[in-house]
Formats: C-alpha cells, structure tokens, sequence
C-alpha cells in the first residue's frame, strides 16, 4: 500500500497549475455526498456501527479502477500532523481530520480524487483540477460515482434524491466550488460589490482563510448552496458562468491598475518583496497577503512567469502542519514563523528584482457569458 | 463578548453574506470547532445556521419559526432517531427517516433549495426497480381485494405473479 511520505513527498499538479490557466481561478473542486441504504449516518451510529460501515465501504473502494493503488488509511492509524497535512492540501476536510476510529480516508495517487469514509455523510467523493475546469472534475468523478453505484446500495429517493445527513446536500449531493484569486479587485476596492452580486445568485462566497470579506491572500471560495431542484449540470454551468464573469473583473481590474496607478502597484509588489526576501520571522497572515502580491507581480509582467507557480506551492508549503512534516518535529508558533521565514526565503532566493520588463502572462481570453452578475 | 452557543468567551468571530445580509456569529474555541468553524475548506455559515444556533443570530429563516417546530414523538424505525433529535441537530439519522420524517422534511425544505424535487441523476437501474415495486404494489393490493371476494383461482395466479417479480433482478445493486 502507498505510504503517506510517497503521497505526499510531491505537490499535486492542480496545486500547481502545471500548464493550466490558473491566473484567476486556481482550483476547481466537486464533492459528492453518499449514503448506503438503512445504514445509520455517520453522525448517529454507534462506534461499532461506523466501523462496520467502514469495514463494508472501504474494500469497495480501494478495489474501483480510479482509486487502483490508492493511498489507503483508516484515521486512526494517522498523526494530527499527518492528518492536518491532508487537510491544509484539501484532501480531507477538517471535520473529518478530527474523527479517529471508524472513519477512513482514500487518495488517489496525484491526488486528484479523494474519498472520505464517515465523515458526516458514509461517503464524501472529491475530485480537484487546476484553472476553472468544473464539469472535467465532475465528469472525473461521476465515474467513481458510477463504480460505487455498482457495488454498494446507495441511498436514493424518487423525489428527494440522494439522501444525505444534512437537509442542505439533498438531491445530487453536489457541492461545486472554486478558489479565486482576487487581489485586483481588493486592490481597487470592488470586492464587496463583485461578491455581494454573487451571493445574490444563490451562491456562497467566503474568504479561504480568514473570516468573511477579509480575505487573507486575496484568495477567495464560490460554491452553490442549493443541490435540489437543478441538475448536476445546470448547478456547474451557472457556478461557471458566474466565476467565469467574476474572473473578467478581476482580470480587468488588473489591467485598469496597471494603467492608473502603476506607481502604487509597482511599490506595493517591491515592498512584498523585499518583505519576504528578508523576514526571518514571518507569520502565515503576513506571509500569504505578500505571496499574493508577488503573484499579482508575476501575473503582469513584473516577474518571470513561473513565479507564480513558486508562490502555488509555497501557499501550501508555509501552512502550520506542512511546517512540522517538513521539520521533522512539533514547532511553537514562533519556531514556526522562522521556519516559515527560511522556507520563503530559500524558495525565492533567486527571485529577481521586480522590474515590469516580462511580458504579461496571457490570462484566458473569456468568452462573453450571458450577464447574470448584477454590479 | 460571549458564544453564541454557551457561555463561555468567545474567541472566533465570524461574518458571512448570506442573502445580502452580513451575518455575525461568535464562539469559543470549543464550539467552533465542533460546528468546524475553523474549516477554511468546508465550511459555511448557512450550514452551522441550519444545525441549531440560537435564534438571535439566525437570519429569517423559515425553517425555524416556532410554527413549524416538529413536536410529535414519532421515531424512524430502522434507527430510532426520533422527532426531538431532529429538531436539536437538523440532520437525520439514516436514510429511511425519509420515509419517517416525509411531512417534516416538505417543511424544512421549505426556501433551502432551488426546488424540492431532485431533477438530476439518477442511478442506473433505478426507474426499472421503482417500476417493478410499483407493480408490485399494484399486484398486492388486487390479492388483497381477491381474497376478500373469496375469488381464490384469481389469487392464486396473482400469488404467482408476485413471487416472479420478487425475485431480485440481476441488474439490481
């Protein structure tokens, strides 16, 4: 079986964008929530329950053709690092990360497809891809979906749909989201109004990290809130008509500093740099809102474009429990904001100075969507 | 300031837009991370709204007006998760409190979705098995009404009918 340090050891593709447009949109993710008939919820059961559960689903999965030579590993047999590790890659959820005995996680090699057993509902299927690409994470893991349908009685109802522990995930169960980069329109002071629209469409808007509007990192989630009533297919087309429009403002607002305001823009991206070139002690708010700059920077020409590969992989690299596997050791919060310093430090090393002598990076081209947006 | 849940120092705010409206909760640490509050990835304030918060910070949301509270001391019978459980933590206890709960849950589905009934997929095989439970619904309810009439060559062939249609089809998971 895959050993966690294997799974691990490398960054997944969709963190990194790889040769997908992830400008604005860095991820797209699906989740699916299932039941097995008559089986008590995760929330309800027993602890001997859920581990028979388990014992029935997990065997089930490990042997699906998409999760051939998965990593494999009941949560009982994990550390909290390793656990918060998963978390801080989205692979397994937080809740889940804090349930033990009877509960089960499954990752697929590159870390694309993950499968959550007991988490609130029996199963939680997750399929992420980098840049906007939410109906190919769909189309990936209805296949799973499929193959579980096959092998194990699954909970569904004519009227109600797939029946969930929750009232909010009835029907397909599907919750689509995407993360967003967003420093442009937080910059210009749009924000508020680009995400009051969206909410107004029924979506969810919320803050990565941080709470609320207060974003840290500029970077921001979208997702439905409503899964009955509309097909797989019409939630995913208008979450991605609306983050398609969202990712123009923002690509816009970019383009529009870059015209009136370059002086500001080009002292804020040198002061996030000199920042992170020279901090030794960096927490993780401070760390994440200069990372963003320096990828705004990356992404209109101030940078080589590949920086902002760099600052993908660091947004994981520098969270607390990537610290601890990285170290080797528990680390205070002050032993971690060093840690974070040198890591930042080393990776950015030979970042040079920026300059707007690159050549932008093309952002997508987006084609011009039916307005749902109400600005 | 306090929890919203308890009484004891808050120490997590959170704000969220739900409906246009900035909504504000506070809880301790204990709290939010029960409800998963700290959750970066997963977690929304319209869930935690919709699984038992006090009142005060609720948005008007018609699944908690008083009148529609769920009062009876009707329990699921596969897994006897009962009425008051369900008006506690607004979840269920397994799949066939559906079933149980049908009149509950048309009013707690009231305003939470985009509809109320499922339109999307469906799993294979399904609408063959739906139709044969149909049928056999159909075939029970005519021996019933046979036997009644005492019309016991009728029952018999419907006996037979029933039992064919019970024997699991293949396809099925």
């Amino acid at each position: 079986m895959m050993r966690f340090s294997t799974l691990i050891k490398h960054p997944a593709d969709w963190m990194i964008g790889g040769e997908v447009d992830n400008a604005v949109v860095l991820t797209s993710r699906i989740r699916l929530a299932r039941n097995i008939r008559s089986l008590p919820f995760p929330g309800w059961a027993t602890k001997e329950q859920r581990r028979l559960a388990m014992e029935q689903i997990l065997p089930v999965i490990e042997n699906i053709r998409p999760m051939k030579d998965a990593f494999s590993q009941q949560l009982s047999g994990l550390t909290s690092v390793q656990k918060q590790v998963l978390v801080e890659r989205h692979l397994i959820s937080r809740e889940h990360a804090a349930r033990t005995d009877g509960s089960a996680a499954v990752i697929e090699r590159r870390q694309s497809l993950s499968i959550m057993v007991n988490e609130e509902d029996h199963l939680r299927l997750q399929s992420i891809r980098p840049g906007l690409n939410l109906r190919v994470a769909f189309d990936a893991l209805n296949i799973v979906d499929d193959e579980i349908q096959e092998a194990l009685p699954i909970a569904f109802d004519r009227k109600l749909g797939y029946l969930t522990t929750c009232p909010t995930n009835l029907g397909t169960g599907l919750r689509a989201s995407a993360m967003l980069h967003l420093p442009g329109l937080v910059i210009s002071d749009q924000i508020s109004q680009v995400l009051n629209a969206v909410n107004r469409m029924g979506l969810a808007v919320r803050g990565l990290y941080g709470e609320g509007t207060e974003s840290l990192g500029n970077l921001y989630q979208i997702s439905n809130q409503s899964t009955l009533g509309e097909s797989e297919t019409q939630i995913i087309e208008r979450l991605e008509r609306v983050i398609t429009q969202v990712a123009m403002h923002e690509a816009n607002a970019r383009l529009k500093l870059l015209e009136d305001n370059r002086l500001m823009l080009h002292d804020k991206i040198g002061r996030s740099y000199g920042t992170l070139m020279h901090a030794w002690l960096i927490d993780s708010k401070e760390a994440l809102n200069h990372l963003s700059i320096i990828r705004l920077g990356a992404n209109l020409g101030f940078f080589p474009h590949e920086v902002s590969h760099l600052c993908d992989s660091l947004l994981m690299e520098i969270q607390p429990a990537h610290l601890q596997l990285h170290s080797g050791k528990k680390l205070t919060p002050e032993q971690r904001d060093e840690s974070r310093g040198q890591i930042i430090r080393s990776h950015l090393q030979k970042l040079p100075t920026p300059a707007m002598v690159y050549s932008q990076t093309k952002n997508t081209t987006y084609p011009d969507p039916p307005l749902d947006l109400d600005l | 300031m306090n929890c919203d849940f308890c009484d004891q120092k808050a120490t997590v705010f959170l704000t969220q837009l739900i409906d246009g409206q900035m909504k504000k909760v506070c809880l301790c640490e204990s709290c939010a991370k029960e409800k998963g509050v700290t959750d970066p990835t997963g977690f929304s304030l319209a869930d935690m709204l919709l699984s038992g918060i006090p009142t005060s910070a609720l948005p008007s949301n018609p699944t908690f007006s008083s009148k529609n509270r769920i009062s009876s001391g009707k329990k699921c019978p596969t897994c006897g998760f009962g009425a008051d459980d369900l008006n506690r933590v607004r979840r269920f206890g397994c799949s066939d409190c559906f079933q149980a709960f049908r009149p509950e849950i048309d009013l707690i589905l009231r305003g939470m979705h985009q509809g109320i009934t499922h339109v999307g997929k469906v799993p294979k095989g399904f609408e063959e098995i739906h139709a044969r439970d149909e049928k056999l619904e159909e075939l029970r309810a005519k021996l019933e009404l046979a036997v009644q009439q005492e019309h016991y060559e009728e029952a018999a062939t419907l006996v037979e009918q029933i039992r064919q249609l019970e024997q699991p089809s293949p396809s099925a998971p």
